[in-house]
């Protein structure tokens, strides 16, 4: 057992555990963020995607003792707005076409898409939908095509 | 929200609506009201045909079943302006708690954000009304809310004329307001004690007319759908219940076998976090093994992974894809003599994974004279009343929370988690937080049982002269009745089952939506009791989606030897103005008939359920360079490149839920027609990772930019007073076309399902010892 620090949602948290603990376990289990949800815990499913320093990745499969004290964690509960916004441009997408259906996954295919766009931009590229083919996130209810629809209208205004 | 008088409501109803319903005044401090629909009469006979299905479906068993309680189903009008509503139903993405706010507040005159939807803790009053199946909840529901909501209205406008002394008629009932002509007015919030009753009493409902409802109808957001995007909605395993750790359980090496010891139980129980181990024994409700409870899942998993256990094998341990093939077509009844020319061919559907996302898991607090347990259970009422015989306390201490599901498909019709959750809490004396990992999940998990159908139609000339199909299926597990104990327990007698609800499931669903002349459609069933070798559910869907694809590629391939179109054939033998309207439309939408590409082509797929009528067209592209693509650890395969699906539900309630269902369901038919499956193998399934199943990624999904058109659903307008089934509507039409259009495409008709379960194995199978796989480290190279 250790003592471990990082950046989670702009606060600095520290969580005492075994450096071998996938960070799912350190954020769902022992500091209460329940936003990253379970679905394999093998980095397939991709519920559970968040970010580290603004890039998107799998606290299922990482130990946090990979996790450095300057290391910025976000999950979808400290996704950033953009200026004078409640909900960041993606979030708002998802809630004009309706995506959602149970939900489980959403919250991960948000933080997925987010960064996707983020990448694409700065490449200077336009989002098309072989970028979107490139997201492995399941959304057992199948919104796949809403997804689509909500990614292109968000990037048009990120 | 355009205003509406009481009164004339009450003529407008009178004049126009057909049925009268009956209601209660609940005698309660604030104004509560229910609906009583025991004697409502039945819905009009539709014309007489060959088939049971035209006079009484599926639908109609489940609804008059739960109608027996209706007046047990109450809306609460609360001091603070709002209606509470408690849905003795699972929300699992479906959006019933959606569309069932839509319901109340147009009744009652409320904006829908006044309205609060809750899910009901099991109530074994309500009998057969708090089964989540069958895509029925909205068709049962449609009426027991509206009238309870009705009543409401009706005595709240009666004490608003008392206390304003104004008349009846004149009042003006608007957005949670009623006004008099003198511009006076009380809100519903300060009327709600005043109108509250003493003693319960009958009231004849008013219910508002078509032509009044102004939400009902239109497109609504789900009611949930900022909670989920910020990451707040509540799933059971976001629930602190106090003390109720992570808790895992370390699974047998083949599906139902039982843990008989544990080889190292000091080593396990020294590890880090844990700090319970147990051997949970398998039994028909539990499926069992050695439960390991941790400070965190981590933990369980690490501990999971060092278990040496000693189990006994489960009875389909020698069982593999061929064998079960060998014994469905060796229970295959006997078609009936032949006379004429015939097309016959027999059709296989491996099992298929009933995996939601979110894996089984439940929390449990089971103390010595109580028990709680929160789960998504779709017969909280069958898991209440069953876990209390087992856990040895009577109904009234054990309470069962339904708490929001994350995807179902049918599989939480079986409380399996929830049984297990509190097995596991007994055993060990403390609260539990049950969770399965996706491994288990496909592996231990219920499935879709594998079937075969046959299907001989007989011709002459242009005219189809008989129709027979033999379904022959390993036995689907109906144990959970019609959701309560009683009903329930007929399935567990000898054959009772089969006898009772899977040939009343099949005889009241099985169609054929053509005139065919006779037509026989029956059901054979291997491996009963369900449950003695697998575990099954009624998952995506019941027999719909096999019946109906061989039965439309049949249809198909008639039409072919015939030399007619396949569009044009369908609409020529479709029996029902409905079928040959969505049947029309779902073809001009989608330009059949267009030319198309070498190596893609379109296909057409049509199906009747649940009170509605689908139709599917869609393109796909079987070109080398799209079958050929690679996506690390995925399948690509051929590529559905176009959806265009027509759907009639007699009233869409939320046509922007009921798209999305349909959506959902159109994925689905892809998945189950191209890709997704189980391959058995000696006693247990071989894929353990969503990377091994293939349900339909993106890379699978119609593209949305052009050329491509993505999915389109056209929802025809309202033409009946009551709406159908929409959670399962969407499957087998899509998954029919595209079994079609694939047979176009390529020249060869499929015969297995999915089409690609007999090519060589993609993946390489997860070890069963330990049963479930170590997380990887490496996430940090895989960042984008």
């Amino acid at each position: 057992m250790a003592t471990y620090t990082f950046i989670l949602n702009g606060e600095q948290v520290s969580v005492e555990c075994d450096g071998e603990l996938r960070l799912l376990w350190a954020l769902r289990d022992l500091l209460g963020v329940h936003g990253p949800k379970y679905g394999c815990g093998l980095d397939v499913c991709k519920a559970c995607t968040c970010h580290i320093n603004g890039k998107a990745f799998n606290p299922c499969s990482v130990p946090v003792s990979d996790i450095q004290a300057t290391d910025r964690i976000t999950t979808i509960e400290g996704l950033p707005a953009t200026v004078d916004e409640q909900l960041h441009p993606m979030q708002q997408a998802w809630l004009k076409y309706d995506v959602a259906q149970c939900g489980y996954c959403q919250p991960g295919q948000i933080m997925a898409a987010v960064a996707l766009v983020n990448e694409l931009k700065a490449e200077g590229r336009q989002i098309a939908d072989a970028d979107i083919d490139s997201l492995r996130n399941i959304c057992r209810c199948g919104t796949y095509a809403r997804i689509r629809e909500a990614i292109v209208d968000a990037a048009a205004n990120m | 929200m355009p205003e509406v008088g009481v009164g004339e409501a009450r003529a407008a109803t009178n004049g126009i609506s057909r049925r009268r319903f009956i209601g209660y005044l609940i005698a309660a401090p604030t104004l509560v009201a229910a609906a009583d629909l025991r004697s409502a009469p039945p819905a009009d006979a539709s014309v007489a045909t060959v088939q049971p299905v035209d006079f009484y479906d599926l639908t109609d068993l489940l609804t008059d079943a739960a109608n027996l309680t209706a007046s047990l189903i109450t809306v609460t009008i609360n001091s603070d302006g709002t209606a509470s509503f408690a849905l003795p139903r699972a929300e699992v993405g479906q959006g019933i708690t959606t569309a069932i706010a839509m319901v109340i507040a147009d009744e009652l005159g409320l904006p829908l954000d006044k309205v609060d939807i809750t899910l009901s803790d099991a109530r074994p009053e309500l009998e057969f009304n708090q089964l989540t199946g069958g895509s029925n909840s909205i068709h049962a529901l449609y009426d027991q809310v509206r009238v309870a909501a009705a009543i409401a209205r009706g005595q709240l406008a009666l004490t608003a004329a008392r206390q304003l002394e104004a008349p009846l008629p004149k009042l003006i009932l608007k957005d949670g307001v009623i006004t008099a002509p003198d511009g006076s007015s009380l809100s519903y919030g300060s009327l709600t004690s005043a109108a509250a009753v003493r003693d319960t009493q009958a009231v004849l409902a008013q219910l508002k007319p078509a032509s009044q409802q102004t939400l009902v109808g239109t497109p609504q957001p789900r009611i949930d759908a900022l909670q989920i995007v910020t990451g707040t909605k509540q799933f059971a395993m976001d629930l602190e219940v106090p003390g109720a750790l992570p808790t895992m359980v370390c699974r047998p090496p083949t599906i139902n076998g039982a843990a008989l010891a544990i080889l190292n139980e000091a080593q396990v129980s020294a590890m880090s976090g844990v700090t319970d181990v147990a051997i949970i024994p398998h039994t028909q409700f539990v499926p069992g093994g050695v439960a390991v409870r941790a400070t965190t899942f981590g933990q369980c998993i690490d501990a999971i992974r060092a278990l040496q256990v000693q189990w006994a094998p489960g009875g389909a341990a020698a069982k593999s894809d061929a064998d079960v093939l060998e014994d469905l077509i060796g229970a295959e009844l006997p078609m009936t003599p032949a006379l004429g020319q015939t097309l016959d061919e027999r059709f296989t559907f491996y099992f298929r994974p009933g995996d939601p996302l979110e894996t089984n898991c439940a929390v449990a607090d089971v103390r010595p004279g109580s028990a709680e347990i929160w789960s998504a259970m779709k017969s909280p009422i069958y898991f209440q009343e069953t876990v209390a015989g087992i856990l040895g306390l009577p109904v009234s201490s054990v309470t069962a929370h339904v708490t929001q599901g994350g995807g179902s498909f049918g599989r939480h019709l079986f409380a399996d988690a929830a049984f297990e959750a509190a097995s596991i809490s007994k055993a060990i004396g403390k609260p539990v937080k049950l969770m399965w990992h996706r491994t288990d999940n496909f592996r231990q998990g219920r499935v879709h049982p594998m079937c075969t159908s046959r299907v001989r139609v007989t011709y002459l000339g242009s005219n189809v002269l008989a129709f027979d199909q033999r379904h022959t299926s390993v036995a689907t597990d109906f144990t959970h009745g019609l959701g309560e104990i009683l009903s329930a327990t007929l399935g567990d007698l000898p054959e009772g089952d089969y006898l009772g609800y899977s040939q009343s499931v099949f005889t009241l669903t099985a169609n054929v939506p053509y005139n065919f002349g006779p037509v026989t459609q029956l059901l054979n069933e291997v491996y009963h009791p369900p449950g003695s070798l697998f575990n099954t559910s009624s998952v995506r869907n019941i027999y719909s989606p096999e019946v109906t694809v061989a039965k439309e590629l049949m249809v198909d391939r008639v039409a072919n030897a015939m030399g007619q179109d396949a569009y044009q054939f369908r609409r020529s033998f479709v029996r029902d103005p409905r079928m040959l309207a969505v049947l029309d439309a779902a073809a001009k939408a989608a330009g059949w008939g267009k030319p198309m590409a070498p190596h893609t082509a379109q296909g057409i797929g049509i199906h009747h359920e649940y009170k509605g009528y689908a139709a599917c067209v869609v393109e796909i592209d079987c070109t080398p360079q799209t079958v050929s693509r690679v996506v690390e650890n995925g399948y690509t395969g051929p590529r559905v490149t176009r959806v265009t699906y027509a759907v009639d539900v007699g009233l869409p309630i939320n046509p922007l839920g009921l798209e999305a269902q349909m959506i959902g369901g159109i994925m689905d038919g892809i998945a189950q027609a191209l890709t997704y499956s189980l391959h058995l193998e000696d006693g247990y399934f071989l894929e353990g990772s969503w990377d091994d199943a293939y349900y339909t990624r993106e890379w699978n999904s119609p593209p949305n930019s052009p050329p491509s058109e993505g999915v389109q659903v056209i929802i025809m307008p309202a033409n009946q007073s009551e709406p159908g089934g929409a959670g399962e509507l969407g499957v087998a039409a899509t998954m029919a076309a595209v079994a079609n259009a694939y047979a176009r495409a390529t020249g060869t008709m499929p015969t297995a399902f999915p089409i690609n379960h007999n090519l060589p194995l993609g993946f390489t199978p997860l070890p069963t010892v330990p049963p479930i796989p170590q997380s990887p480290t490496d996430g940090l190279q895989e960042e984008f």
